[in-house]
């Protein structure tokens, strides 16, 4: 192991000979080298374990990934194919105190964004007292017009959120955006665990770790707590784009866990403004609906009208109060980029208390001052799209080339609205075993929150790796990898 | 279940069950041509064609190569052997989740099996084991099928699928072969023996419908059109027989109808029965005469069925909804 500053100051037995320490906060070692207390135990497992065997548990973990037909599929080069999940052997610890401020913090956040949600659909004080300008909300594309004073059941407007999390060199956590439309990337929380159980058990055992298999029953208890009055015993089901989609295969392991129906639009009528599925044994009702598809094509007479995956009259339905649907329509518009600026602002008016999990600083293109700043400086910044996810429309001023940042100037000063910057971050990096050796990547967290009658969170989340060695881009759609992520026990 | 799972279901099982019944006629007719004279063969493929009632095709095809590659590879003939195992992987991938994971392997397996081989790697030596392979594919999956799906609704629907392609099918098959052939014909005087070349056709016939052992196990070597009319008609145990296809459609039809609840289930339950009754009970003695428009309502029969399944549990219309018991309508 290196420290870039000093170097040979430290040797690291192997397999860490090659391990590389810079600025970003390391989350297995501390700046002397030694392995912080959480992985301390697996340090000297993996000083004892002949790096063969390590290959083998790798490759045992491939296969199993390989046999369940585990995929995603990946955009961009040409051509749309399938891969097999990227799995890092080595689990992200986290203490458990680490893990209660994250807790508290995202309670926090998805309590006040949901408030704000409410707000902005129905009486706006947020609005009308300034706290967040209006132009800002109503240019949003995801800000739904026909959501306005629709009453939605519990006023749950998310009852299912992905989070992703960063931590800075100075060992804090921070929000890097919210994703409150149609997360993904659960399925794949909970196949790590799986696996890391059957190929690394006595590790695994060795350490007390919190249970996550949980999460298919706390899904269900959550859409079954928001069904509409009335209904007892509802019926939910996950609404699914189809076998096309690059996250198919999690919405048929959820449908799966929490055994109900995986339906597609055209299994669904809507008759009398009530939601029905058309069975062998006839039409049977529909009380909640995990839509894993997109507000623009979740009605074809209200959005896009050449959606074949929605269920036309969809809408009227839940106007009617007749169906839920988790999430609701329109949550876009609270994870937009540009409003996630104002999210403390949005804590500490519907809380009255400071962000537990502070934001990342960012520059909002709309505003002209901002703007020039961000466009002089082009080369040390990430700018983003503000609509966007899967790590697209982004652009990373430290990798980029001048013909990439000439490109991103012309659609800033184009559409200054659809874009924000935050300063390149380093995010916090945790050892992966790769080609042979034990090396650090940049990784990021996901934890997923679930808010039904009350908030529930699968502790730990998805920790997503970002295999290429200094790449900040941690994607699953653009080669990122996973790690299974561990809460102790104490 | 959901209505377009059971359709998937329903036709992935009836696709493949084409697949193995073209890969079978196929396999007999060339088999056949080694024995025959060469006059014939053009009858014969165009009797082929006319049993998987294949339109007439643009180009020449009356030649082995020609047909064999046609009915074995071309994508754009519907019964051919690669089109139906496409249709049918296709059917199943929809439904991947309601199939056993061993079922979809083995499936796909078939699939890429087919894709990988071209006319030329088989044409020479390897012909007949190719098309055996296709065959036991199919019986292999129907096979896992059995043993690793629950015997609940989505396995009846693949047991109606099956079991009406194979009545329509094998029903074709008689009404082309009896065509020129009076069922009164009775070789059994015994001035009146068939001529070599006519045994092997009926031979032929029989092992298209992989029954000639069985036949013989029920009426000997002695081989009668009639006899052979009777048992792959009537024959209530032979697995192929119209027959015994039709009760094993009114058996899953039937558990279909108690496992739904639905309603108005009468009239494809009756449709079935009443095809069942009339195997039960017909003879081949009643219908010597007319035997053609016997096997012709035999498929009409086969068609309502499918048509009757359709509009009872997939594409009831919405207005008179079937509504489950307990469901409010508001």
């Amino acid at each position: 192991m290196l420290l870039s500053d000093t170097p040979g100051s430290f040797t690291l037995p192997p397999p860490f000979s090659g391990y590389l320490i810079n600025q970003a906060y390391d989350e297995m070692f501390d700046t002397d080298g030694k392995p912080r207390a959480a992985y301390r135990k697996l340090y000297h497992r993996l000083l004892e374990m002949p790096l063969d065997t390590l290959q083998q548990r790798q490759q045992a973990a491939n296969m199993a990934f390989l046999n369940q037909g585990i995929t995603f599929t990946v955009y961009g080069n040409d051509e749309g194919t399938e891969r097999i999940w990227p799995y890092d052997l080595l689990p992200r610890i986290l203490t458990s105190a680490e893990w209660t401020t994250i807790e508290k913090g995202l309670t926090q956040r998805i309590t006040a964004l949901n408030l704000f949600l409410k707000d902005i659909y129905h009486e706006e004080h947020i609005l009308s007292d300034g706290v967040v300008p209006r132009s800002l909300v109503y240019s949003c594309r995801h800000y739904r017009r026909q959501m306005r004073g629709v009453r939605v059941p519990f006023d749950r407007y998310i009852a299912i959120v992905g989070t992703d999390l960063i931590r800075l060199p100075n060992k804090q956590f921070v929000v890097l955006e919210d994703n409150l439309r149609v997360p993904s990337g659960v399925s794949y929380m909970l196949s790590n665990r799986e696996v890391m159980k059957r190929v690394l058990p006595s590790l695994i055992d060795s350490y007390g770790v919190r249970p996550i298999g949980h999460y298919g029953q706390a899904l269900l208890n959550t859409l079954a707590s928001l069904a509409p009055s009335g209904a007892s015993d509802p019926t939910v089901v996950l609404l699914t784009p189809g076998v096309y989609n690059s996250a198919y295969y999690e919405h048929t392991f959820l449908a799966r866990q929490m055994g109900i129906e995986l339906v597609e639009g055209r299994d669904l009528i809507v008759h009398n403004n009530v939601v029905y599925m058309r069975t062998t044994g006839g039409l049977r009702r529909v009380d909640v609906i995990y839509r894993r598809i997109d507000d623009d094509y979740l009605d074809p007479l209200v959005f896009h009208p050449n959606s074949t995956l929605g269920v036309p009259g969809l809408l009227n339905a839940y106007r009617a109060g007749n169906v839920t649907l988790a999430n609701a329509i329109g949550t876009g518009v609270a994870d937009d980029k540009a409003i996630y600026a104002y999210v403390p602002a949005i804590i500490r008016y519907y809380l009255q208390e400071d962000p537990i999990l502070p934001n990342v600083e960012t520059y909002l293109l709309s505003d002209e001052t901002q703007r020039r700043y961000v466009l002089d400086n082009l080369d040390s910044l990430v700018v983003k799209a503000v609509g966007e996810s899967g790590g697209y429309g982004m652009l990373i001023g430290p990798y980029s080339t001048a013909a990439q940042r000439e490109e991103f100037r012309h659609r800033i000063n184009d559409d200054p609205r659809n874009y924000i910057a935050q300063p390149t971050l380093s995010l916090s990096c945790a050892p992966c075993f790769v080609d042979g050796e034990i090396d650090p990547r940049h990784v990021d967290l996901r934890p997923f929150i679930l808010y039904g009658d009350r908030v529930t969170i699968v502790p730990g989340g998805l920790t997503r790796v970002a295999l290429k060695r200094g790449s900040l881009v941690v994607n699953s759609s653009q080669g990122g990898g996973s790690k299974d992520t561990w809460v102790l026990d104490s | 279940m959901l209505s377009r799972v059971a359709e998937n279901l329903y036709w992935m099982s009836r696709y493949l069950e084409r697949a193995e019944h073209t890969a079978r006629l196929l396999d007999i007719n060339l088999y056949h041509l080694l024995d025959q004279k060469s006059d014939y063969a053009t009858q014969r493929w165009q009797r082929l064609f006319d049993s998987l009632r294949i339109a007439p095709l643009d180009e020449e095809v009356d030649d082995a190569y020609s047909v064999t590659k046609a009915l074995t590879f071309n994508t754009q003939i519907a019964a051919s052997v690669v089109a139906c195992l496409s249709e049918a992987r296709d059917n199943a991938r929809q439904v991947r989740e309601q199939i056993s994971t061993e079922m979809w392997e083995q499936l796909n397996r078939l699939f890429l099996h087919i894709k990988r081989t071209s006319m030329e790697d088989i044409w020479f030596s390897e012909t007949h084991e190719f098309l055996n392979s296709i065959k036991e594919g199919v019986q292999l999956f129907q096979g896992i099928t059995d043993a690793t799906m629950n015997h609940s609704e989505g396995w009846h629907f693949i047991r109606v699928g099956r079991f009406i392609e194979r009545a329509w099918s094998t029903a074709a098959l008689l009404d082309i072969h009896f065509r020129s052939v009076p069922l009164s014909q009775d070789y059994r005087d015994d001035d009146m023996q068939p001529d070599h070349l006519d045994y092997l056709e009926w031979v032929g016939l029989l092992r298209s419908a992989s029954a000639f052992e069985a036949y013989c196990k029920v009426y000997t070597a002695n081989i009668q059109p009639r006899d052979i009319a009777e048992f792959l008609l009537f024959n209530a145990e032979f697995p192929r027989s119209v027959h015994f296809c039709a009760s094993m459609m009114q058996t899953a039809l039937h558990s279909i109808a108690r496992t739904t609840n639905a309603r108005h289930t009468v009239r494809v339950e009756r449709l079935a029965g009443r095809l069942r009754a009339a195997l039960d009970y017909d003879q081949i003695e009643d219908i010597i005469d007319g035997l053609h428009s016997y096997l012709e309502h035999i498929q009409l029969q086969c068609t309502q069925i499918h048509n009757a399944v359709y509009q009872t549990y997939i594409f009831y219309p919405v207005d008179t909804a079937l509504v489950l018991e307990g469901a409010s309508q508001s």
